[in-house]
């Protein structure tokens, strides 16, 4: 019986997920073997020439994509700690539990473009309130337009929009562990820092692992938060690959070039998310 | 040692409570502002530091036509197509889940694993490399520009979400509820729906508010998609942002648009509270 039945339950969502996936997937790659452009609007057919192109003549791609890297991990890194670490303050023990629990949720709930929009003005260099604050010290750091105050900028922003989701993952993981490891730590006369290390980090690594891939994930797509605050600049200093490939393809209408931006892209995504769950799993299960 | 563990602990989550609400504060003091405090430097509190003016939101319910900004319609909009993607995404993704998690599937090298990999592994795709097939596509269907385009273009944002936690929460609903009610007569679609949907409520609700927030959330395909006719409320606030901007408008709007999700957090603390949050995320 379970043998026709299944196919009714699994296909309506996997066809509809196909259907509608399939066209922007096979025109993508199309795309990508022809010179699309502004003035030639078409699908001639030019090989691999695109390919060609970005792997020897375009380093802004690289440096997107580098700087893409630093951008994710250093933001997913941060949000993992600091979620973490503020999920296991509000675990057990603190006075106005649930008020706290509410509060650390509310950056995911709100709309990472509006709240980068009211960031900007935060951050304004002459009318800001951040700039108000250090013009006490008779500074006034260029948040928006120093090449590297920028890339702060944006790490602050990302780290205060979904470190939330980081706390919400952890602090759901924390309230789901067994309690009997720690009744045993306590029996032996664990302290607080022995405890952390040698029960619940441990426990937790699954899921922590779990948790820094969904975040790397969705940090690889960072747009609405560049694209407001810098704009990508000062000149590239922001400019990660989804940024690059938005100019390339909806700005300058090179839809040939950037769609091969897009596949290689992709091909580069997926092959290094698996390699980095690879090597979590190794790190982490091992030592537990 | 516990003395100074507890000064840490309390010392941070205030430094970060503050640093959640900052951005909230400044937006609620800016909305009150006019032009003039907006432009004389940074000010905080009405009445002291500048006087209050009520422009920005009164801008907000004035029609267009009177200099202010129509986000009324945005925000139904909104609210219309992330409830629809969401309410599709679920249903679709529930059944999927239901079948990944309860039946073996098989053909070559894939299987069960594999299919709720491919779900899932959609969430990759940055949006900006499916805006443009997704732009022609739509404009050959003559879906551009339209609450069902944005729809179908979010239902492949969210049912990976619906999958992910679904999977997961079906695998630790026990099987013999479904073997149960297949014994006693039911054939599997009255099984699934009687017996083990009704036992599925808290991960339905999870789901559905995890795709509520990136529904809500999403800008990029909206920004892309659509231009006059259909406009969701994170474009329009963000077409605020041009030239002279109306810092006043822009924080109340921004505010108002933060507003219903507010409710989702208390709903989302609550059923983290329950434990039943922890059976659906893993």
């Amino acid at each position: 019986m379970n043998f026709k039945h299944k196919y009714i339950f699994l296909l309506p969502g996997l066809l509809v997920l196909i259907g509608i996936l399939i066209f922007p997937i096979l025109f993508t790659v199309r795309l990508s073997l022809s010179s699309w452009d502004s003035f030639y609007p078409g699908l001639d057919f030019i090989g691999l020439e695109n390919y060609v192109r970005l792997f020897t003549d375009d380093a802004r791609f690289w440096e997107s994509f580098f700087r893409l890297s630093f951008l994710s991990v250093t933001t997913v890194f941060l949000q993992y700690v600091i979620g973490f670490a503020l999920a296991h303050m509000v675990w057990k023990d603190i006075a106005f539990q649930r008020f706290f629990r509410v509060l650390f949720l509310i950056p995911m709930m709100s709309t990472p473009v509006i709240m980068t929009v009211i960031w900007r003005t935060f951050f304004h260099e002459s009318l800001g309130p951040l700039n108000d604050f250090f013009s006490l010290f008779d500074m006034t750091p260029l948040w928006l337009s120093n090449e590297y105050l920028a890339l702060v900028t944006v790490i602050t922003v990302e780290v205060w929009q979904w470190t939330p989701f980081m706390f919400l993952l952890m602090l759901a993981g924390l309230l789901s562990l067994p309690k009997e490891p720690f009744l045993a730590a306590a029996i032996d006369g664990a302290g607080p820092i022995r405890k952390f290390v040698y029960v619940t980090f441990p426990l937790m690594a699954p899921i922590s692992i779990g948790a820094i891939i969904i975040r790397l994930i969705e940090a690889s797509k960072i747009m609405d938060t560049i694209y407001v605050l810098t704009s990508g600049g000062p000149g590239t200093s922001t400019e990660t690959s989804s940024f690059y490939i938005f100019i390339k393809g909806l700005r300058e209408f090179q839809m040939g070039y950037s769609a091969a931006l897009s596949f290689t892209y992709l091909i580069i995504m997926i092959i290094s998310l698996t390699v980095i769950a690879n090597v979590l799993v190794k790190l982490f299960i091992k030592k537990a | 040692m516990t003395f100074v563990y507890r000064t840490l602990k309390y010392g941070f989550i205030a430094f970060w409570s503050m640093f959640v609400v900052a951005p909230f504060l400044w937006a609620l003091s800016t909305s009150f502002k006019d032009f003039n405090s907006v432009t004389g430097g940074a000010t905080y509190i009405p009445w002291v530091d500048f006087e209050p003016s009520l422009e920005g939101w009164k801008v907000l319910v004035r029609s267009p036509a009177q200099g202010g900004i129509n986000i009324i319609e945005p925000y139904f909009n909104s609210i219309f197509v992330t409830c629809m993607a969401s309410l599709i995404s679920i249903i679709l993704g529930t059944l999927a889940a239901y079948a990944l998690s309860r039946f073996t599937f098989k053909a070559g090298f894939i299987k069960n694993n594999d299919i709720t990999f491919f779900f899932i592994s959609q969430r990759i795709m940055p949006p900006v490399v499916l805006s443009i097939p997704f732009f022609i596509m739509l404009g050959f269907l003559g879906l551009l520009d339209s609450m069902v385009g944005l729809i179908l273009v979010y239902i492949v944002l969210l049912m990976p979400i619906a999958v992910w936690i679904m999977v997961d929460f079906f695998n630790k609903v026990p099987r013999e509820i479904d073997e149960t009610a297949l014994i006693d007569g039911c054939n599997p679609y009255q099984a699934f729906f009687k017996v083990v949907l009704p036992n599925s409520i808290p991960g339905l609700i999870v789901a559905g508010l995890f795709c509520m927030i990136f529904g809500w959330t999403d800008f990029f395909f909206a920004f892309i998609l659509t231009f006059t006719e259909v406009q969701l409320l994170p474009v329009a606030i963000v077409a605020l942002n041009s030239s002279i901007t109306p810092w006043w408008s822009l924080s109340a709007s921004a505010l108002v648009s933060v507003a219903p999700l507010i409710i989702v957090a208390f709903l989302v603390e609550r059923y983290l509270s329950k434990g039943n949050l922890s059976g659906a995320l893993k």
